[in-house]
């Protein structure tokens, strides 16, 4: 059975212009114990649908799905109170930035021990040995001293560190990592990537990676689901996905990877993703896809099926497709 | 943190300076003449005239005119009040305790209406509560302030007789000042109902005095509020399942209190200069009422110490909001 399970997503924000649909139609489940990564391009609504599951979107926004439930529980029916006792709990999220996702007004040891104080049953001494348990997990040296430390004192690698210490801090049994690594250095980048891999061997909780970094992908997750413009367009396992892709998207994405190059340019995707006032009215992807025709501008593609990586397209790509294509 | 002080202590000297100079210039700047206005209507003849003018030293060049009321000050001397030939230093301690026991009020008053609402305000922004909050703020703030305080006079104390119109405590009781603030002396003289006649007098003058820092705080509470509750670190805090009080009371307010304690600042500095109009309405002998009246006296003496008093005042004010940022949020004090 499915830990998280999300069932026709939609969030929709209410802006000067009129709604704004950042997640349109999104299905997803993650297993216990599983790693899965949702790639896309910036503005795909990947964060946003991820927010809305966690229950932490702003006020402006509307969520709507026909199942968005976590262990079989509803989260839509259930009270705040009830929410708030799941969420940093069971579910829990780090998020890009951690230089602004920590309040600069109190310690790091106050922000991870207020975690723990919410949801564990722990006194004073209990709370701060977990806190220097959970610094020595992350791999924060000295954690005796840097639990009194400000956010502002300790670079963003470490801060990040923090971040993870108070998101694992109750063991939940999900962890989403919102482009963890995206604002930080690239040294830092593998060994906080590392950190979350192993932290999830060890504990066992699943965990949901979202990111725009294939190479990320190929190395860490199990299972992979693309995002377009607000829209799930493929999802298959990490072996199938980078063996034959079926939605065009995401083969252009692969073949955007400098690993994959084959010419002396690296092949890009022409366009931008499609904004609030030029969504397309067929295919999302048709302005941009080499191989969209007038059905695919017209008509809004069908869901494939599980074979085809439920791609969202009227003509996915097939193996015997690719085999004719790299044939000629 | 001693660094800090130590640096914003530093501040203080220029600021010293200049204030001593212009409260010095600024009432030997209006025109008029203490001597005249002491003689009143009588007059005087110019022998006596200019006896007095030497007496004072009023004919020495004005620069050694300053020079004496500098070293003076330094030394701790502010001049005898021409008109009750007292100290000057005496009579602004026995009439500050007033005011520094009104603006106390006042503002604990404010704060403890305006922060909440404020907070409420950002929280349900749009909502009805937000608008009628705000467009009341406005309303308070825009009102004339002895027209608020009649209207208050007339219904509490008029009308329903709630009140007492003025002064600090009834005429019945009376006790040596010990500390000046009648709240402190009527509790220690132990004598029956002195401690809830001044409570009872300092409501309306609270009220009143506490009116527009509350609609100024309210509103900066607000607007602070809404830009910290879209910073990341409420993401955070949400994210870790706190309650919405613990978000909004804790994580939020603390950081939205640097613009607050601001104004709060500013608002303490401009009450302890003195609540002219509340003070003169009420009948409260603070240092307000008194500068005034010295002002029209030309009571030279008095109207400078008295102003570089209330600027020291003032200051310490300041600096304490400076070591306040400090305190609430660490990374000001590296800057």
């Amino acid at each position: 059975m499915s830990l998280l399970k999300l069932r026709n997503l939609s969030v929709e924000f209410a802006t000067a212009g009129g709604g704004f649909r950042a997640v349109d139609q999104v299905d997803l489940d993650v297993a216990p114990g599983e790693i899965l990564a949702i790639v896309g391009e910036s503005g795909s609504g990947k964060s946003v649908s991820m927010l809305a599951a966690m229950g932490l979107l702003p006020w402006t926004a509307t969520v709507t799905a026909d199942e968005m439930s976590f262990d079989g529980r509803d989260l839509r029916a259930m009270s705040g109170r009830a929410r708030r006792r799941l969420v940093g709990r069971d579910m829990a999220m780090i998020f890009q930035e951690p230089m602004s996702s920590l309040n600069p007004c109190f310690t790091v040891g106050f922000q991870v021990k207020e975690a723990l104080r919410q949801h564990l049953d722990l006194n004073r001494r209990a709370r701060h040995a977990r806190a220097v348990e959970l610094f020595e997990m992350v791999g924060i040296p000295d954690p005796e001293k840097r639990l009194g430390n400000f956010p502002h004192q300790m670079s963003g690698g470490m801060n990040q560190r923090v971040m993870i210490a108070i998101a694992i801090a109750c063991k939940p049994r999900l962890l989403i990592a919102d482009e963890p690594t995206t604002a930080l250095d690239v040294t830092i980048q593998a060994q906080i990537l590392d950190l979350l891999v192993s932290l999830q061997r060890e504990t066992g909780m699943a965990l949901i990676l979202i990111t725009h970094d294939m190479g990320v992908v190929a190395e860490t997750a199990e299972r992979v689901s693309v995002q377009y413009a607000g829209q799930k367009v493929e999802e298959q396992r990490v072996e199938g996905l980078f063996d034959t892709p079926h939605h065009p998207y995401t083969a252009a994405l692969l073949a955007a990877l400098p690993e994959r190059a084959t010419e002396r340019r690296l092949p890009t995707i022409p366009g931008v993703v499609p904004g609030q006032f030029d969504r397309p009215e067929g295919c999302l992807f048709s302005p941009r896809c080499r191989f969209a025709d007038e059905t695919c501008r017209r008509v809004p593609p069908p869901v494939q099926g599980r074979e085809l990586g439920l791609a969202r397209c009227h003509y996915p790509i097939t193996s015997d497709a690719r085999r004719k294509e790299s044939a000629s | 943190m001693l660094k800090y002080f130590l640096a914003r202590l530093l501040t203080f000297v220029p600021t010293f300076l200049g204030v001593t100079l212009i409260s010095f210039a600024f009432i030997r700047v209006l025109p008029g003449d203490p001597i005249i206005v002491m003689a009143g209507e009588r007059g005087l003849s110019d022998e006596r005239y200019a006896e007095l003018v030497t007496q004072y030293g009023f004919d020495r060049p004005i620069w050694e005119q300053f020079w004496d009321y500098f070293t003076g000050v330094l030394q701790g001397d502010l001049g005898t009040s021409l008109v009750t030939k007292k100290p000057v230093w005496d009579e602004f301690f026995t009439l500050f305790p007033a005011t520094l026991e009104l603006s106390i009020c006042a503002i604990l008053f404010a704060m403890l209406l305006g922060l909440p609402a404020g907070v409420i305000a950002a929280v349900y922004r749009g909502k009805f509560f937000d608008r009628a909050l705000m467009s009341t703020a406005l309303v308070g703030y825009s009102m004339p302030i002895f027209w608020w305080a009649l209207l208050l006079i007339i219904v509490f104390s008029g009308n329903l007789g709630w009140t007492p119109v003025s002064g600090r405590i009834d005429l019945l009781y009376f006790f040596p000042p010990v500390t000046g603030f009648m709240l402190i002396d009527s509790a220690l003289s132990g004598q029956d109902g002195a401690f809830v006649s001044a409570v009872r007098h300092l409501i309306l003058p609270t009220i009143v005095l506490g009116t527009i820092p509350l609609a100024v705080i309210a509103r900066q509470t607000r607007s602070a509020m809404l830009e910290v509750l879209s910073e990341d670190y409420i993401r955070t805090a949400r994210a870790k399942g706190l309650t919405p009080s613990r978000v909004n009371g804790l994580h939020a307010l603390r950081n939205a209190m640097i613009p607050v304690i601001t104004v709060i600042g500013l608002s303490v500095g401009t009450l302890l200069a003195g609540a002219i109009l509340t003070e003169t309405i009420f009948s409260w002998p603070g240092i307000g009422k008194w500068m005034v009246d010295s002002i029209f006296r030309r009571d030279y003496p008095v109207v400078q110490g008295g102003l570089l008093l209330i600027a020291v005042m003032v200051m310490i004010v300041n600096l304490t909001v400076d070591l306040l940022y400090g305190l609430i949020n660490p990374k000001i004090r590296k800057r």
